[in-house]
C-alpha cells in the first residue's frame, strides 16, 4: 500500500492553499472588529478548529456504531474511529489553547468556568481515555469492541455533561460575557468569507489527515501480520532442522 | 434476567460479607478523605460546612472507583469470569447484579460518610426523603457507569490506572448534579421537581439501559 496517492496530494494542496489564504485574509485583509478589535482574528482559526473537533468525534461515534453493528462489522471501521479520534483530541486541545489565548485578551483571564469551556475540557478527557484504551496491548478484536463501546459511552455522555454544566453556570449566575451569540449574530463581508474559507480548508485538511492516519494504521496491521508470517516460517524452519 | 441479577448481586454481597474489604478498607479510606479535606480547607471559617456536599460526593466518587475495581478483581481471580460466562447467565442480569451490589455497598458507605459530614463538618441535615432520593439516584448512576467501564477495563494490565481516566469524566455530571441537589436540600430550597434530580434520573436511566445492552457482548469476548 502506498502512503500517498494523487487524491491525497490534491487534498493536501487544497488544505495548504486554503489555510494560507485564510491566514492572509484573517491577518491582513479583514478589518478589525468594532468591539473586539484585532482579537477577532483568532476566531478565524478558533471556530474552524472547534468544528473539526466535533466533526472528528462525530465520525468516531458513527464508525464505532458501524463496527458494533453485526451486519457492518469490519476492522476498517475501528481503524477509522481511532484515526478520527486522534485528530479530534488534537483539535480539542488546540481549541482550548487558542480559546484560552483569545479569552486572555478578551476577558482578561485564561480560563473561566463557562459551560462550553467546561464541556470541551471534559470532552478532551473522555477521548484521551478512549485513546488510552486503544493503546492497551492485547487481542485486537476484544480491544476494538471495548473501544467502540467506550466511544459510544463518551458520545452519549456529552449531551448530559453539556446540559448539566449549562445549568450549573446559569442557575447560579447569568452568563455575562459569554452569551451564545457573542460572535455577533450578523457578521458579514470579508469577515464571513474568511471564516467560511477557514471552515472549508480545515475540513479538507481533516479529510487529508484522516486518510493518511488510516493508511498508517492499515500499514501497521500489515506489518504485524507480515512479522507473524516470518516468525511462523522461522519456527517451521527450526522444526525442519531438528527432524531426522 | 432479574433472577440472574439477584444471584450475581447475592454472590458479590456474600463475598463482601465474608471478606469485609469494603467495610474494612474502603470505608476507612473514605472517612480519611473527609479528614484530609479538613486539613486542606480551613475548618474555622465555615468553608467546610458550605462545601460539605461537594466534598461528600467527591469522597463517594473515589470510593466508587475502589468498589468497581474490587468488584472486577473478584472476577479476575481463579478464572471466575469464565465460570460466570459458562454458567449461562444472562449478560444483562450479570450487569444489573454487579451494579446493584456496588450500589448497595456505596449506599452503606454514604451512611457512614453522612454521619462523618455531620460530625466532622458540622452540617445540618434537612429533607431526609429528598436526600435519600438524591443518594439513590446518584448511587445507581455511579454504579451503572462504573460497572460498564469496569468490564471495559477488566483483564487489562493497566486497569488500575485506566479506570479512573475512563470513569471520572463520564460521571462528572453525577458529581455536579448530586452536589447541587444536596446543597439545595441542605439549604431547604429544594423540591421534588428539582432540575438536578431530573438530570440524575436521566443519567441513571441512560447508563442502566446502556449497560443492559452492552454488557453481554463485553462479557462474552476476552
Amino acid at each position: 500500500m502506498k502512503s500517498s496517492t494523487a487524491a491525497t496530494k490534491v487534498l493536501g494542496l487544497v488544505t495548504l492553499t486554503g489555510t494560507v489564504a485564510t491566514v492572509w485574509l484573517g491577518l491582513w485583509v479583514t478589518p478589525p472588529d468594532a468591539v473586539q478589535g484585532d482579537l477577532v482574528r483568532i476566531l478565524y482559526l478558533h471556530a474552524p478548529v472547534a468544528w473539526i473537533a466535533y466533526l472528528a468525534f462525530g465520525i468516531t461515534a458513527l464508525a464505532s456504531i458501524l463496527y458494533l453493528w453485526p451486519r457492518t462489522r469490519d476492522r476498517r471501521w475501528d481503524l477509522l474511529a481511532g484515526a478520527s479520534a486522534e485528530i479530534g483530541v488534537v483539535c480539542t486541545a488546540l481549541t482550548l489553547a487558542i480559546g484560552s489565548i483569545w479569552g486572555r485578551g478578551s476577558w482578561g483571564v485564561w480560563w473561566t468556568w463557562d459551560a462550553r469551556l467546561t464541556t470541551t475540557v471534559l470532552l478532551l478527557a473522555l477521548f484521551l481515555g478512549y485513546l488510552a484504551l486503544r493503546r492497551v496491548p492485547g487481542d485486537v478484536e476484544v480491544r476494538s469492541r471495548r473501544a467502540a463501546i467506550a466511544a459510544l459511552v463518551a458520545a452519549v455522555d456529552i449531551p448530559i455533561v453539556h446540559m448539566s454544566v449549562t445549568w450549573w453556570r446559569t442557575l447560579h449566575q447569568p452568563p455575562s460575557v459569554l452569551k451564545p451569540d457573542f460572535l455577533h449574530p450578523s457578521i458579514h463581508g470579508s469577515m464571513a468569507w474568511t471564516l467560511l474559507l477557514g471552515f472549508l480548508s480545515l475540513t479538507v485538511g481533516y479529510a487529508w489527515l484522516l486518510i493518511h492516519r488510516y493508511r498508517v494504521e492499515q500499514m501497521e496491521d500489515e506489518l504485524e501480520q507480515h512479522g507473524l508470517d516470518i516468525a511462523i516460517a522461522e519456527r517451521r524452519a527450526e522444526a525442519e532442522l531438528v527432524r531426522p | 434476567m432479574w433472577h440472574d441479577a439477584v444471584l450475581v448481586a447475592g454472590k458479590d454481597l456474600r463475598i463482601e460479607a465474608r471478606s469485609r474489604v469494603a467495610m474494612n478498607q474502603v470505608a476507612p479510606f473514605a472517612v480519611l478523605v473527609l479528614v484530609l479535606f479538613a486539613f486542606a480547607i480551613d475548618p474555622n471559617r465555615g468553608v467546610l460546612a458550605r462545601t460539605a456536599p461537594g466534598l461528600f460526593w467527591i469522597a463517594v466518587l473515589f470510593s466508587a472507583l475502589l468498589a468497581v475495581q474490587r468488584s472486577f478483581t473478584l472476577e479476575a481471580a481463579d478464572g471466575a469470569r469464565d465460570s460466570l460466562r459458562m454458567a449461562g447467565l444472562d449478560g444483562a442480569g450479570v450487569f444489573l447484579g454487579k451494579a446493584a451490589a456496588i450500589a448497595l455497598e456505596l449506599l452503606g458507605l454514604e451512611v457512614v460518610l453522612g454521619v462523618g459530614v455531620v460530625v466532622l463538618y458540622g452540617s445540618d441535615l434537612h429533607g431526609p426523603l429528598l436526600l435519600l432520593l438524591t443518594c439513590l439516584l446518584s448511587t445507581a448512576g455511579l454504579a451503572a457507569a462504573g460497572t460498564v467501564y469496569g468490564v471495559v477495563a477488566a483483564g487489562l494490565r493497566v486497569r488500575e490506572t485506566l479506570l479512573p481516566l475512563l470513569v471520572l469524566p463520564v460521571v462528572a455530571p453525577v458529581l455536579l448534579a448530586a452536589t447541587r441537589a444536596t446543597e439545595a436540600i441542605l439549604d431547604g430550597r429544594a423540591s421534588w421537581a428539582d432540575p438536578w434530580l431530573r438530570i440524575l434520573a436521566v443519567f441513571t436511566v441512560i447508563y442502566v439501559a446502556f449497560g443492559v445492552l452492552a454488557f453481554g457482548p463485553l462479557l462474552e469476548e476476552s
